[in-house]
């Protein structure tokens, strides 16, 4: 089955290396991998979507804990979450042609971003299902697929607000420096606010 | 990572906020890390560490092999409990440290390893003796660093020493550019103190697994605990006697867990698993309850999982949580460090009732008998030498107190099961990853960690030669080092497996030796040979006579086994038995 993690990583040198490294170890297969900045400069987020056993979660998250660069992980299959992935798609087609792509991205609420005499650019946002949806039937309609960039999934657990990084980073027994306080502050107060529009469910 | 918090040194560092070499701030932050030893070999890459070390109160052993180094370090840790230092150059000297990095990573040992790099200007070139240590040993260590300016020294080999001793303990590797040893940075040993450990998270003794388990304990009719080399690690000797002593539980050991609790202890069954003794396996299989201490069922104690101790609840207390249900489904896990689990339970649990034990320990009990009767050192004394008889009477001789490090094969086997191990810390033997010629690299590394203990070292004719280069490190430094080596004139271990799996095809396992006792001459070595089982405690006394060391050649029995014997693969108790019929027994009985 697929499962879903996110971990929250230093940001240095070799950090990528050594989570691969992991899931190679293991002999499970990446299925996709997407790393960025986090909410605080630093910290890495990385989303890692993998094909394993019902009951390897647990192996897998406590194997990620004991990489001296990983924060946090946060096995998100089973919890609440909203999901997304963002793809670019080149896709042949002439002045002739074009419309009939046009109305097809409208229907994905996909946008052109491109436009060349013999090809356009379509960008997608949406959950793997949608894309996939899109690709389908692009090829159906016999429009060729020129190029295809997907950033895999990414993934927010809803409804929880704090700073995960912030959570994260606090050792026990130590004092939470002033910085860190201000900021976790500012966090729980933005809860507050955000919890008003969380009405939303897809 | 709690352990991690207690060793941490309240000494009085080097005071001084000075400005050093990157070479001198190594050693300096190595002896405020309260390192006295370091095992290595220079080379280029290291040579300006090499050359600011006469300045520090820190004595080098020079190895001859680097793979020597890292068991060295590792048989030190091993014996002391401290964080063993080894130090290579970079390239070949890098990789020879491999084996030796991968056999701790396996048995969670504390190790720091230093190696050279090329000049941070020329990495990733190809430069002349470059090669890539970070990413070879990515696996096999907890974690590892590259060091290229002459600030990144101290507090990366602070935080390397913290990493190495918390939580399950485990080998990290400093790299260190050659620019970075020679240029100059401000040192300040307390300024360079790593963060302290965010305790990993998912470490949890909640008190509702506590009370689930002691629920457990006080219910079971017949437990037995696991006992593992976690118990060493943390220190737990004392809580897991209490818990076998108060609730009459039997213990079992795996072959990295013996020494954790006496073997004299009535309580004690010996070692489990494949080479374990048939009652030890039997008490396992019919158990209503494992409690698995500091161990982490490996499938060498567990034969195949589909039948292994089918009727029992299990308890996992273990302070690595991805060892959680990864080879067994357990019940109830403690996830953290042994001692203070053990301490948290054992308020909650009453001393047991004296009928409801008995009737399990006669059980256990009733299963030795037949075992005693077929152990040849009942037999009567044939003329025939077997390695059993000479651990038995090392045993006897040393009345169980030497340090005993072994090679791997039949006589590490043969150790486990008759030198009787009644002290943590007394059997050093590489378990996990099972490396030849590890025991007389870390033997030395033992006796320079406890030099007023008595050390032995017990290796194979094959395992000995792997790196008997090490004969001339114990000389050069006088090392009062035994040595045993059970001389079968085979890779036992592998013709065993060829004699009962591949139809006796002796394929590559006969085996020619130099004659061992010439070859100890040739370092000014004394020695001697013995083939008969009236000579095993004459030599064995004039060995610990000796001052300095003492090698004996034991001529045993070419064609012995270990029995019993769980096939790989096989459940715990379908074991392969010393047969009635053996030809080795057969001579011996018909005197
Ligand atoms: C470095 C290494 N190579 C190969 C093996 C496989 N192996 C395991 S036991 C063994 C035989 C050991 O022979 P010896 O040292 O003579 O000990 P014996 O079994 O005869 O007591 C071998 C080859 C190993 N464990 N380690
Ligand atoms: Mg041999």
């Amino acid at each position: 089955m697929l499962h879903t993690f996110v971990a929250l990583v230093e940001d240095k040198p070799g950090v990528l290396t050594r989570v691969a490294s992991l899931f190679r170890r293991l002999n499970i297969n990446i299925v996709s991998l997407t790393v960025g900045h986090s909410e605080r400069v630093g910290v890495s987020r990385m989303t890692i979507v993998c094909e394993a056993s019902p009951t390897a979660g647990h192996r897998i998250a406590a194997s990620l804990y004991k990489l001296e660069n990983v924060l946090q992980v946060d096995d998100v299959g089973q919890l609440s979450h909203v999901a997304r992935e963002l793809a670019l798609i080149k896709v042949a087609a002439n002045p002739k042609t074009r419309s009939q792509v046009f109305e097809l991205a409208e229907v994905f609420r996909a946008r052109i971003v491109d436009l060349a005499p013999e090809s356009l650019m379509i960008e997608i946002t949406g959950v793997e299902s949608k894309i996939e949806g899109l690709i389908q039937v692009l090829n159906e309609n016999g429009d060729r697929i020129l190029e295809i960039a997907r950033t895999g999934r990414m993934v927010m657990r809803r409804g929880q607000h704090t700073s995960k990084v912030l959570e994260a980073m606090r050792v026990p027994g130590v004092e939470t420096p002033e910085e860190l306080k201000a900021e976790e502050e500012s966090a729980a107060a933005s809860d507050v606010l955000m919890a008003e529009e969380t009405g939303f469910r897809e | 990572m709690a352990a991690a918090k207690k060793h941490d040194h309240d000494r009085n560092p080097p005071a001084h906020t000075t400005r050093l070499t990157g070479s001198e701030i190594l050693w300096a932050t190595l002896e405020g890390e309260g390192v006295t030893t370091v095992f290595g070999y220079p080379g280029g890459a290291i040579l300006p560490a090499y050359d600011a070390l006469r300045k520090f109160p820190i004595r080098h052993v020079l190895v001859r092999h680097e793979q020597g180094a890292a068991h060295m370090a590792d048989g030190y840790a091993r014996a002391s409990g401290k964080v063993g230092v080894c130090v290579a150059t970079s390239g070949p000297g890098a990789t020879n440290l491999v084996t030796g990095i991968a056999t701790a990573m396996l048995d969670s040992v504390p190790m720091v390893c230093i190696t050279g790099q090329v000049s941070s200007k020329v990495l990733g070139t190809d430069a002349f003796q470059e090669v890539d240590i970070t990413g070879i040993t990515l696996p096999i260590t907890k974690h590892n660093f590259v060091a290229t300016r002459p600030e990144d020294v101290a507090p990366m080999i602070r935080e390397a020493f913290l990493v190495a001793r918390s939580g399950r303990p485990g080998p990290v590797l400093v790299d260190i550019t050659k620019d970075a040893q020679q240029a100059s940075a401000e040192f300040d040993f307390a300024a360079a103190a790593p963060k302290p450990h965010r305790p990993h998270p998912m470490l949890k003794t909640e008190s509702a697994s506590i009370l689930q388990a002691a629920e457990l304990i006080r219910n079971a009719k017949k437990p037995v605990i696991l006992a593992g080399h976690g118990i060493i690690q943390s220190n737990a000797g004392a809580q897991v006697i209490t818990l076998a002593e108060r609730m009459r539980i039997p213990v079992a050991s795996t072959l990295l867990g013996l020494g954790a609790f006496p073997a004299s202890h009535p309580l004690s069954l010996g070692m489990m698993g494949m080479h374990g003794e048939a009652w030890v396996n039997h008490a396992i299989q019919s158990s209503d309850l494992l409690i698995a201490c500091g161990m982490r069922f490996d499938d060498r104690v567990t034969g195949t999982l589909a039948t292994y101790a089918p009727n029992a609840k299990k308890i996992h207390i273990e302070v690595d949580p991805a060892e959680i249900n990864k080879n067994v489904k357990v019940d109830v896990a403690l996830i953290g460090d042994l001692k203070e689990a053990l301490e948290a339970l054992l308020p909650h649990l009453a001393p047991r009732d004296a009928k409801q034990e008995s009737a399990w320990l006669r059980e256990i009990e009733a299963g030795k008998g037949e075992v005693a009767v077929r152990d040849i050192r009942n037999l009567p004394d044939s003329g025939h030498l077997y390695a059993a008889h000479v651990m038995h009477d090392l045993w006897r001789a040393t009345e169980g107190k030497a340090i005993v490090v072994t090679d791997v094969g039949q006589h590490q086997m043969w150790e486990a099961q008759y030198y009787k191990h009644d002290e943590p810390r007394t059997l050093i033997t590489s378990g996990g990853l099972g490396t030849m010629g590890f025991a007389l690299p870390a033997a030395i590394g033992a006796k320079i960690a406890c030099p007023d203990k008595e050390v032995w070292v017990v290796a194979g004719d094959g395992g000995f030669q792997m790196t008997a280069a090490e004969l001339a490190t114990a000389a050069q430094e006088h090392l009062d080092l035994n040595i045993a080596i059970v001389n079968n004139g085979y890779l036992g271990m592998v013709r065993q497996w060829q004699e009962f799996f591949y139809d006796k095809n002796y394929e590559s396992t006969p085996l020619l030796s130099p004659d061992f006792v010439k070859l100890a001459d040739a370092h000014g070595i004394r020695g001697t040979a013995v083939s008969s089982r009236s000579q095993v405690l004459p030599a064995v006394t004039e060995a610990r006579a000796h001052k300095g060391p003492y090698l004996i050649n034991f001529m045993v029995e070419k064609e012995d086994s270990v029995y019993p014997m769980i096939p790989a693969g096989s459940a715990l108790h379908e074991m392969i038995r010393r047969p009635k019929k053996s030809p080795l027994v057969e001579t011996a009985q018909d005197k």
